[in-house]
């Protein structure tokens, strides 16, 4: 099985934060609204939501390696 | 003119012209034989050579120069590699780059064709802070003079560094060869797999180069003769702050503190504490300067950092947080101003380190600040956040009776003096 990670290129991120609401699980906001991003592989159960997530993101910022 | 270390006249401070001289290449050349020509391919002897002698890089990182020579040699797919010669030297507490330009040019390039030897390099590109017109004149005379002498040598460029912190960070420099923007990419591409016209790019500072020119003539055998296991060879150090002699020495690595401060011509007054390696490097308290080493592993060790070398001393007269305060928010505009974390976090740091001097601070803010501080490590394109949060964590403990003094009402007597951290005022864009 294949370990998905995600993660947020800073300088094209913006800080709209439509991934931490569709992603609380493995994205909070910091206290200026930009996303610390869970490093660990993402579990299967939450791939589907991590993929909405990458879709969001108006900037392209978030990715799933 | 570089000061004399205490072991003699020096390595490197030898081959440094006084002011207002010039050692021609025909003076220099009666002391350093040519560096070997440079051909396509890799020359393994000039790498094996700079495995042996153990020399690491004296741009902060003390990133081992052989593993950098392997990896721009390793990619022979992506073209034929480029040097990039690193004397941009944003670091404000340091002066030894500028130095080392100005007096010893021939030497810095001598490094530069031995490094484009060893991994096969068409060109080099000279990035050189813009700031510094002394060393830009030299070395583009000196190259004059070395092309003259051998038309067959690669193709140079120089270019100009605007001087802000990130500039010198080796993707931002690759970026401002590129595309004209000394700011520093995201993602995770080295310049040794893809930097100046998409080649393999060496990117090395020019001290390092000096030596790897010194290793070259003298063999690894006598460079390892000085220094420690792990951090062979002498090193320059830019001392600064409350000492009698500022300026820049040339020590062996892992030489104390205690001796460098004796060769410098000692305090002028009372030592506070010291911050070595600028800023992104950390304080000591006076205690633990009086026992440190001055190498890289010694350093580490004790919570510190060698970095690019500069060594700062504060008088126990000044107030360390009013320091802080004014570098802290001077990093903060040091920002490229890409990443979130970076520019408002930076920024939210500043306004706690000024809180902390103005006596504004209580035990909410310093909670806060930690969070700030362990939130934004990691989290910009490059490491200009991690290196503030590590100097103000440091400062943190160094000054950790102050702040509980500010906190309280009683800032230090102090206040109000004059700064003694250098500060440019300068606002190039990047």
């Amino acid at each position: 099985m294949s370990r998905r990670q995600l993660s947020v290129d800073p300088v094209l991120c913006d800080g709209h934060g439509i991934c931490a609401e569709l992603l609380p699980e493995l994205i909070q906001l910091d206290d200026w609204g930009f996303p610390i991003v869970d490093k660990a592989p993402v579990s299967p159960t939450l791939l589907d939501d991590a993929r909405r997530a990458v879709s969001a993101c108006p900037l392209l910022a978030l990715s799933l390696d | 003119m570089g000061h004399p270390s205490s072991s003699g006249p020096g390595r490197l401070v030898a081959q440094m012209a006084p002011p207002g001289t010039w050692t021609t290449l025909a003076e220099h050349r009666s002391r350093f034989a040519p560096p070997p020509r440079v051909r396509r391919q890799p020359n393994e002897a000039l790498i094996e050579s700079a495995e042996r002698s153990g020399l690491r890089g004296r741009g902060g990182a003390s990133f081992p120069t052989a593993v950098k020579f392997r990896a721009v040699a390793g990619e022979p797919g992506r073209g034929r590699p480029v040097v990039l010669v690193n004397g941009s030297e944003g670091e404000p507490t340091s002066q030894k780059d500028a130095l080392l330009m100005a007096s010893a040019p021939h030497l810095v390039i001598d490094g530069a064709l031995a490094a484009a030897a060893a991994v096969g390099a068409e060109e080099i590109v000279f990035a050189l802070k813009a700031t510094a017109p002394d060393a830009r004149r030299a070395v583009a005379r000196a190259l004059a003079e070395q092309r003259n002498s051998d038309p067959s040598i690669p193709r140079t460029r120089l270019i100009e560094v605007p001087d802000r912190y990130v500039a010198g960070e080796e993707r931002a420099l690759v970026n401002l060869v590129n595309r004209g923007r000394a700011i520093p990419p995201s993602g995770t591409t080295r310049p040794f797999e893809k930097g100046v016209r998409g080649r393999p790019t060496l990117v090395q500072n020019v001290e390092t180069l000096a030596h790897l020119a010194l290793v070259n003539q003298g063999g690894p055998e006598w460079f390892r003769s000085v220094g420690t296991e792990r951090s062979p060879g002498t090193t320059l150090v830019t001392v600064g702050g409350a000492v009698v002699g500022e300026g820049v020495y040339e020590i062996d690595a892992g030489t104390t503190f205690e001796e460098l401060m004796r060769v410098a011509g000692g305090p002028t007054e009372d030592i506070g504490s010291v911050l070595i390696g600028g800023y992104a490097g950390a304080w000591l308290t006076a205690a633990q300067a009086m026992s440190a080493r001055l190498d890289h592993e010694s350093l580490v060790a004790i919570g510190g950092v060698f970095g690019c070398g500069s060594v700062v001393v504060l008088p126990k007269s000044s107030c360390g947080l009013q320091e802080m305060a004014a570098t802290m928010r001077w990093m903060a505009t040091q920002s490229a101003g890409q990443c979130g974390p970076c520019v408002f976090g930076l920024d939210s740091i500043a306004g706690a380190a000024e809180d902390l001097r103005d006596g504004r601070a209580d035990r909410q803010a310093l909670t806060k600040l930690a969070r700030w501080s362990d939130s934004i490590e990691g989290r910009g394109a490059c490491r200009l956040p991690d290196g503030a949060v590590r100097l103000m964590r440091s400062a943190l403990d160094a000054f950790a009776e102050d702040a509980l003094a500010h906190s309280r009402g009683r800032r230090c007597p102090g206040t109000g003096r004059a700064l003694v951290l250098p500060l440019p005022r300068s606002r190039q864009a990047a």
